[in-house]
């Protein structure tokens, strides 16, 4: 006893001097992460669940336990103007992905090749993207529109029977929403694969022309490969701005003509705020975070596998 | 020794370096000029991008003429002709006298609401963006990495699936549809991409620079203060471009957090815009949606090549 007492004593005093307890380390760090770790935990972690979980229940004005299974989720996926946001979204997604990655990839080198007034092109192709959806949208509402926009004025050119009027034809009017999507999102492709091409190094083109392999060539078999990363992230980040498509359709056919552009966010906006039917909301908002895990869910593994193989 | 004047030649007569059009500088405009102006090469190339510019200024031009007509001469003439009698009463009833509902004073109003919604808004989220940046680059603790992974996964919900729970959390609170409400809302999603930046940028400071204040006895706050911040303004004005330009341009949180009276610019040009009664005014709606525009665009091309540096770096690092 008289012997283990002062090693007793030492040992957590040393402990003490060499590393205080966890908990106490660096207390100001943690103080100023509260906020940091409150909107990770509480926001996006238990708001999500929340509406996950409350999408299983009878909510209808105001959000209410009584839980009724997948009832909510039956009557969603048995709504056409559901099924209608779906299909649209799916359409606007794919191509908008498909089309400012290739317009923005395809800019990106155009600049690369030493243009004189780079500068310009580049501020011109930007700058739709510090405008607002809402601002996007309205624009694009004037220029289609038909008896003043682009249909009037091919048609006063003589050319009686032209007819250009996507925002009033129900097959048509999710392209005249791609039209304007396209020109607000590619600058930022473009901005961003002009970095991935810059960050390249100077040898491997210096390489490649030493070997006299054609700068086309040189761009299909070394430069994409080697923006593989560059390519990944834009895409998811064009792919989770999709998802949340919904001021731009609210600005420019706010969902018509007669629910032929609706899209999910606005389902889920309209069914919450307008129809003060929570429930549904609920289960069509849960379907998009659906989406979305399906979305990253093979990025992630894809990332993961290729920096196994790097 | 070669002179750099006989470098510059030889490389101007290599014959690759002709043919790829001379890439070998990709650092920017540097190095030697390509020969002859008007090859074929140099034809399709600049004719691509005019083309291209175009389709992207086109916008912008219709807005613009739309916006100094008269309503008669919108009715009569062509969408892209400019304006034979130029009007700038469009403008000022935009700004003064256009109605939303009963409100009858403009898109004025929704401009202070943008404003002061804008102000505080940036302040705090840049503020706790930047601190939490450089808690994950320089203090991590036990769990920072699974924190940095849920924000990051964050940006990739859809606001759509958290919009209701926070609105409940706001009211017990007692802020919804108060203007810190809103503040909170743009903090929490302005979150992921400048912790992010914040986070990248602050990991890109030499750590023998962070080693060295901490022996030198410099603490969380000291470090954060007088050493990564002088060393971070650029990271800071990237920033603060991304939030006033999100934030501007934010509707969705406008019309949930807010109430009519306090409805953000964007939210309220909707209203003027897509209002169904009265006689549609074209000329008003443009001037107002440019007006709307103003901001950002102003933000956009006074800050030029930090804007473009700032999005691509946040983006091809993360």
């Amino acid at each position: 006893m008289a012997v283990t007492h002062p090693a007793e004593v030492a040992a957590p005093d040393a402990a003490r001097v060499r590393r205080p307890s966890r908990l106490l380390r660096n207390i100001p760090a943690k103080i100023a992460s509260i906020p940091m770790v409150l909107i990770a935990l509480v926001i996006f972690v238990g708001c999500t669940a929340w509406t996950v979980f409350y999408s299983f229940t009878k909510s209808g004005m105001l959000p209410r336990l009584q839980f009724v299974g997948l009832d909510q989720y039956d009557r969603l996926w048995s709504t056409p103007k559901w099924w209608t946001s779906i299909e649209n979204l799916a359409i606007y997604g794919v191509l908008s992905m498909i089309l400012t990655m290739a317009l923005g990839f395809f800019l990106a080198t155009l600049l690369d090749r030493k243009v004189r007034g780079e500068d310009v092109f580049r501020t011109i192709f930007l700058y739709p993207f510090a405008l607002s959806f809402i601002v996007t949208g309205l624009a694009w509402q004037w220029i289609l529109n038909p008896e003043f926009g682009i249909q009037a004025v091919v048609r006063s050119l003589g050319w009686e029977g032209f007819s250009f009027d996507p925002l009033h034809s129900r097959e048509l009017v999710i392209y005249g929403i791609l039209i304007a999507g396209i020109w607000q999102g590619t600058g930022l492709v473009m901005c961003i694969m002009l970095a991935g091409l810059r960050g390249i190094d100077e040898d491997i083109w210096k390489a490649a022309r030493v070997d006299g392999i054609p700068t086309w060539k040189t761009y299909t078999h070394v430069v994409i490969p080697m923006m593989r990363p560059v390519f990944v992230t834009t895409l998811v980040l064009v792919a989770s701005g999709v998802i949340k498509l919904y001021d731009l359709v609210k600005a420019q056919t706010d969902g018509g003509p007669g629910g032929a552009s609706e899209v999910p966010a606005k389902y889920v906006m309209d069914s919450m705020f307008g129809a003060q039917n929570l429930g549904q909301g609920f289960a069509a908002s849960t379907m998009m975070l659906l989406s979305v895990v399906i979305i990253l869910i093979p990025w992630a593994y894809l990332e993961f596998g290729g920096k196994k193989r790097g | 020794m070669a002179e750099p004047a006989t470098l510059g030649t030889v490389a101007a007569v290599d014959a690759i370096k002709e043919r790829t059009g001379g890439v070998g500088y990709l650092e920017g405009p540097r190095g030697g000029r390509p020969r002859r102006v008007l090859t074929a090469h140099n034809v399709v190339l600049y004719g691509t991008l005019l083309v291209i510019a175009a389709y992207f200024l086109l916008p912008l031009w219709v807005m613009l003429v739309t916006s100094f007509k008269t309503m008669d001469e919108i009715r009569q003439g062509n969408i892209f002709a400019p304006p034979t009698e130029f009007t700038i009463f469009p403008w000022i009833k935009a700004w003064a006298q256009a109605c939303t509902g009963i409100n009858c004073d403009g898109l004025s109003r929704g401009f202070w609401n943008s404003v002061y919604i804008l102000v505080p808004s940036v302040v705090v989220s840049i503020a706790v963006a930047s601190v939490s940046g450089y808690t994950l680059a320089n203090w991590r603790f036990k769990g920072s990495e699974a924190i940095f992974t849920i924000l990051i996964l964050g940006a990739f919900i859809p606001y759509q699936v958290m919009i209701y729970p926070i609105a409940i959390l706001l009211g017990k609170v007692g802020l919804f549809g108060s203007l810190w409400g809103l503040v909170v809302v743009h903090t929490i999603f302005g979150m992921p991409l400048n912790v992010l930046l914040f986070r990248n940028y602050f990991s890109s400071v030499p750590e023998e620079l962070f080693k060295a204040a901490r022996v030198d006895g410099a603490g969380f706050w000291g470090i954060f203060f007088r050493i990564m911040l002088p060393m971070s303004l650029p990271i800071f004005v990237v920033s603060m471009i991304i939030q006033i330009t999100g934030i501007w341009n934010d509707f969705l949180f406008g019309v949930i957090y807010t109430s009519n009276e306090r409805y953000p610019m964007t939210v309220q040009l909707n209203n003027i815009v897509n209002s169904v009664q009265g006689t549609k005014e074209y000329n008003v709606n443009m001037a107002a949606t440019l007006l709307t525009g103003l901001v950002p665009l102003a933000v956009y091309f006074a800050s030029g090549k930090l804007f473009v540096r700032g999005i691509a770096a946040g983006a091809v690092k993360g």
